[in-house]
Formats: structure tokens, C-alpha cells, sequence
């Protein structure tokens, strides 16, 4: 006992200040983003679900009346809303599984079956319109489809006898799927390649052994091993390519004529942010994506406890001081 | 042997003919913003006039020199606020104990995942309400703020794998938990602030939406907004400039794109682009 009280006596107690700056040292170093996160995240959700039980317009601004789900009525009342709920399934649909997971897949696999550097050079151009700035992306696809001297496309085909034609107005469909698709691809190819890198060279061998040929390989032996990665993907890319529409803004804007590829999250921002309809309809726009927050919020926790969530989050083997 | 060969091409060829698309338009992008008019891939005369905005205003546009310097300015910021915030709360969520860490650490991680283009109407009413609206600095910290999660996840992946000894040794020599984290353990994760930084300035660098929508006078645009604006004005008229005018624009993120891929490889993935 006396031995340590002595001890006690050694070592000085930390003076008020030293004890407050200790304890204090997690808050003031989670006080920033916990500021930035409440005001551009946590405010903005709760924020869209009240703005969409208003009547918020540029009209109304400064006499804003709750009206509670008329929003939601409307919506489900609008003759729009089942041509955009079909364009918004179809676009994703077709984006998701020609390119965000089928072109994804065939370039991992062409990439990680020939020579190692070349696949690497391939796989660093995909990586292209992933980085370069959405702005000059589209430009370059409004270039590509443009009318007739000017157009690449038009240049490649006029030999096989088709009429040259603005692509972007003519398909525009295909113009948005493919330009998004290019983007999409790469995310998909680079979870794919180290999913597919990862997999033991033995169960390769053993296939070969056996007399597998290439497709059989893939078929039987590569396809199974990475189904969690593929699953990943679809999930995820689901959910991105379910709300977001800059580049759709950028190619068609929605258009031509009237909502022709006008997806949800478009609709949206188009209602209560962009001034082409005269009159901003803050409310109604809110009231649209209040519905892709809420799909948003229950996407995003479904999707993190599927993969492994929990792991993720332990708490630090050392925790001492 | 002859049909071995052929079957070593097969691949090859496929990804050649897949990726034509991508190499033959950034061909253009280059030859283009060079030649006098051009149809299709075929060029007509060489010329610099289409650089010409270098030095003389576009029409009707705002001088291209404090653009740049606004898109400098956001892109800089934008990079300083989101990898020193997400540093010390990576730090924290990586080190400290306190009550409310996992619920946290969850909460980044849902965000993460979380589509925040869905939160721009709500934004929107939020910038007005404390007057950044049409403000550089309301997009900037719009901007910071949606990167957060994603930078401290990442930022908290580089902490982990600090060792432990090395805090201990700081701490027990009497360091304060700040002056460890500033002087001891940063300086252990430099290539990690590194690549979270050039990922951060190239990301703000190309942003359009928010400035598109959050920035209304012409003085505050960025380079993404006037190029908008000239696809609105120009289109199908003079890609010379246009050309021009993308390239001065991307010439930063191809610069790092080529001597610093290994590192944003990974990072890029961490993405929610479509």
C-alpha cells in the first residue's frame, strides 16, 4: 500500500488543463466533419421530406403552406409519371447489364488473359472517361454523333449505304446508355480484374488438366469464384446509376421532343432547380427526390450489411491511454 | 502453329477494336483543337487561332484567365478543407475512444454509399438560407462536405496501418494527442495525404453540377460552366475553340492521370459516378 501511494506521490497528477485538452482531444477533432455532415447531409434529407409536403414554388417563397402528401398525390397522378418510371427502368437496366456488369466482364477477363503490362494499358484507357471532366466527356459524344461532315459516326457508315443523321436526336437512347456505359464500365473491370487475379492458379490448372476449353473455363471455374464481386457491382451501380443524371443533362437534357429519355432523378432536379418550365416547383421536385433519398437510405444500410459490414467497423485492437 | 498464333490475337484484337472508340476520339480532341475545320477524323489546315482565347475575350463570356483562377481557387480549397478534415476525423475514428465512434464510423460508411446528387433541391434551400447561394465559397463547402465520407474512410484505412508502437512512444514521452497526430503520425502517411489530395483537387477540378447549379453570375463560374455554356452557344458551330477551350480545360488531370494512376487507382474506385 505505501509503496503505491509513493508511486502516486511520483508521478504528478496533470494539472485541470492537461486533463480537459486530453479528454476533449476527440471532439475537437471530430467537430469539422461532424458540422459539415449535419448541415449537407443529415439537414438536406429531413429538409426534402418537409420542402415536399409544401406548396414551395418561386411564386410562393415567402408564404410557403404545408400541405401534406398532396405532392405525393400529384405525382402518382401525373400522366408523366409512368413514362418516366419506364425510361428510368429501362436506362438503368440496359446500362447496368450491357455495360456496368456485361462490358466490365468481358474487359477483365480479355485483359487478365493476355500479356499482364499490355492488359494493364488497356485497362488505364477504359480508365478515361471515368476521369475526364463530364463537360468535355459529352462534348466528345455530342462530336461523335453530330450531323454529317462533322460527325465521326456518320463518317464510318456512309460507306455501308446508311444515311448520315444526328445520332444524339435520331438513337438517343443508345447515345445515353452507351456514353454512360463507357463511364460505368470501369468500375465493374477494376473489381472485376482483382477479383479474378485473386482466384488460385490451381483451380485454373486443374480445368486445363481436364481438357477445359477457354469458355468452359470462365463458364465453370471463373464466373462462380467471383459471383460476390458481381453482386457487388450490381448493387451498387444500381443505386448510382438510379440517381444520378449528369450526363444524361449534358447529351439530351431529357430530350428531344418531350421527356424521350427524361429519367426520375432528371425529372427532379428539372422540376425544382432548372428554370426551362417557367415556374419552379420546389415542392413537387422535392417531393420526387424525397422518393430516391428514401430508396437512397435503405439501399445504402441494406447494401452495408450484406457485405460485411460489421467487420468493418470494430473497434480498435489497441484503445490503451 | 498458325492457328496458335491466331487464337494468342484473338483477345488483342477484341480490346483493340472495343477501345478504338476511346483513342480515336481523344485523337480528335488533340487534332481538332489544331486544324482549321475538320470533318469526321479528316483535318483541313493547321492553325493556333483556335487558342486564340488565350489572349482576346470570347464573346460574351468572362475572361477565361479568372475562371480558371475561380476553378484553381475551388479545386485548392476544396482539396485543403476535405483532406485536413478528413484526416483528423479519420485519425479519431481510427485511434480514439468515445462514446458515439462506432455510431459514427457506421454513419460514414452509409453516406459513403448514399447518392447525395438526390440532396441538391435541399441544398439548394440551405445555401440560401445562410446567403452562399451564387458564392464560391457555398459550392466549395457543398462540395467538401459531400467528399467527406468517402475521405475518411479512406483516410482512416491509412491510420490503421500506422503502427501503434510508434504513438505509443510519442504519447509516452508526453506528446499531446494533437502534437502526435500532427508531428508523429502524418508524416507516416504522406503518400496517403498524397493521393487522397490529387484524387480531391481533380475530382473539384471537374466538377459541373453544383457549380452549374449553385453559381449564377457569370464572374463565379468555373471552367465546366463556361464550357457548358459555349456547348450551348457553339454547337455544331465552332469545335476549333471548343476543342481548344476542352483541352487548356483537362490538361491538369491528364498530367496526373499519366505519372500517378498505381495511386488513384484505388481511390477512383471508391467512387459513385454512374
Amino acid at each position: 500500500m505505501a509503496t503505491e501511494a509513493a508511486i502516486y506521490k511520483a508521478v504528478p497528477r496533470p494539472s485541470l488543463w492537461e486533463r480537459i485538452r486530453t479528454s476533449s482531444a476527440p471532439w475537437v477533432f471530430m467537430a469539422p466533419a461532424t458540422v459539415m455532415i449535419f448541415l449537407f447531409f443529415f439537414l438536406p434529407v429531413v429538409l426534402t421530406i418537409y420542402i415536399s409536403m409544401t406548396n414551395m414554388s418561386v411564386a410562393t417563397f415567402g408564404k410557403v403552406v404545408f400541405i401534406g402528401l398532396q405532392n405525393y398525390i400529384r405525382m402518382l397522378k401525373s400522366r408523366w409519371t409512368v413514362k418516366i418510371l419506364t425510361n428510368t427502368g429501362f436506362y438503368v437496366l440496359t446500362t447496368l447489364s450491357c455495360f456496368n456488369v456485361g462490358l466490365a466482364l468481358i474487359l477483365s477477363l480479355l485483359t487478365t488473359h493476355i500479356n499482364e503490362r499490355v492488359g494493364t494499358l488497356f485497362r488505364t484507357l477504359w480508365l478515361l472517361p471515368r476521369i475526364t471532366p463530364s463537360v468535355i466527356y459529352a462534348l466528345l459524344w455530342i462530336w461523335v454523333t453530330a450531323d454529317a461532315p462533322y460527325g465521326i459516326v456518320n463518317q464510318f457508315l456512309s460507306p455501308f449505304g446508311i444515311e448520315p443523321r444526328n445520332w444524339m436526336n435520331a438513337q438517343p437512347w443508345l447515345v445515353v446508355i452507351m456514353a454512360n456505359g463507357f463511364v460505368g464500365a470501369s468500375f465493374g473491370m477494376i473489381i472485376f480484374t482483382s477479383a479474378i487475379k485473386s482466384i488460385p492458379e490451381d483451380y485454373i490448372r486443374a480445368a486445363m488438366v481436364d481438357g477445359a476449353s477457354t469458355l468452359q473455363r470462365i463458364r465453370y471455374v471463373i464466373l462462380p469464384m467471383i459471383r460476390w464481386p458481381i453482386l457487388f457491382v450490381l448493387t451498387y451501380q444500381t443505386l448510382s446509376l438510379l440517381t444520378s443524371f449528369e450526363y444524361i443533362l449534358l447529351l439530351t437534357d431529357g430530350g428531344p421532343g418531350f421527356y424521350r429519355t427524361e429519367v426520375w432523378a432528371l425529372h427532379a432536379y428539372h422540376r425544382a432547380l432548372s428554370n426551362y418550365f417557367g415556374n419552379v416547383q420546389f415542392g413537387y421536385g422535392a417531393a420526387l427526390a424525397a422518393v430516391l433519398v428514401v430508396i437512397g437510405i435503405i439501399a445504402s444500410i441494406l447494401y452495408l450489411r450484406v457485405f460485411r459490414f460489421n467487420e468493418l467497423v470494430a473497434e480498435p485492437k489497441i484503445e490503451a491511454l | 502453329m498458325l492457328i496458335r498464333r491466331i487464337k494468342t490475337a484473338i483477345p488483342y484484337a477484341l480490346l483493340t477494336v472495343i477501345t478504338a472508340p476511346i483513342i480515336v476520339s481523344y485523337g480528335w480532341l488533340f487534332m481538332s483543337s489544331f486544324a482549321k475545320r475538320t470533318e469526321g477524323l479528316k483535318p483541313y489546315g493547321f492553325t493556333l487561332s483556335n487558342w486564340r482565347f488565350l489572349w482576346e475575350p470570347l464573346p460574351n463570356m468572362p475572361s477565361i484567365w479568372r475562371i480558371t483562377a475561380n476553378t484553381l481557387a475551388f479545386a485548392l480549397v476544396v482539396t485543403i478543407l476535405e483532406v485536413g478534415i478528413a484526416a483528423a476525423t479519420g485519425y479519431a475514428l481510427s485511434r480514439l475512444h468515445f462514446p458515439g465512434r462506432r455510431g459514427f464510423l457506421s454513419l460514414t460508411l452509409i453516406l459513403h454509399a448514399f447518392p447525395s446528387v438526390t440532396l441538391l433541391i435541399a441544398i439548394f434551400y440551405i445555401l440560401r438560407l445562410l446567403h452562399l447561394y451564387d458564392t464560391l465559397l457555398g459550392v466549395i463547402l457543398v462540395k467538401a462536405s459531400l467528399e467527406l465520407p468517402l475521405g475518411t474512410w479512406i483516410m482512416k484505412g491509412f491510420f490503421d496501418n500506422v503502427s501503434w508502437d510508434i504513438e505509443m512512444a510519442a504519447l509516452i514521452d508526453g506528446c499531446s494527442r494533437f502534437r502526435t497526430w500532427w508531428q508523429v503520425i502524418i508524416p507516416n502517411i504522406r503518400p496517403g495525404i498524397a493521393a487522397l489530395s490529387i484524387f480531391a483537387f481533380l475530382s473539384g477540378w471537374s466538377e459541373f453540377l453544383l457549380p452549374y447549379i449553385f453559381l449564377t453570375s457569370f464572374n463565379n463560374w468555373t471552367l465546366s460552366v463556361l464550357i457548358k455554356r459555349l456547348i450551348g452557344d457553339f454547337r455544331f458551330v465552332d469545335y476549333g475553340l471548343l476543342t481548344a477551350v476542352g483541352l487548356f480545360y483537362i490538361i491538369p488531370v491528364l498530367f496526373f492521370f499519366i505519372f500517378t494512376q498505381e495511386y488513384l487507382l484505388n481511390i477512383y474506385t471508391g467512387g459513385v459516378k454512374g
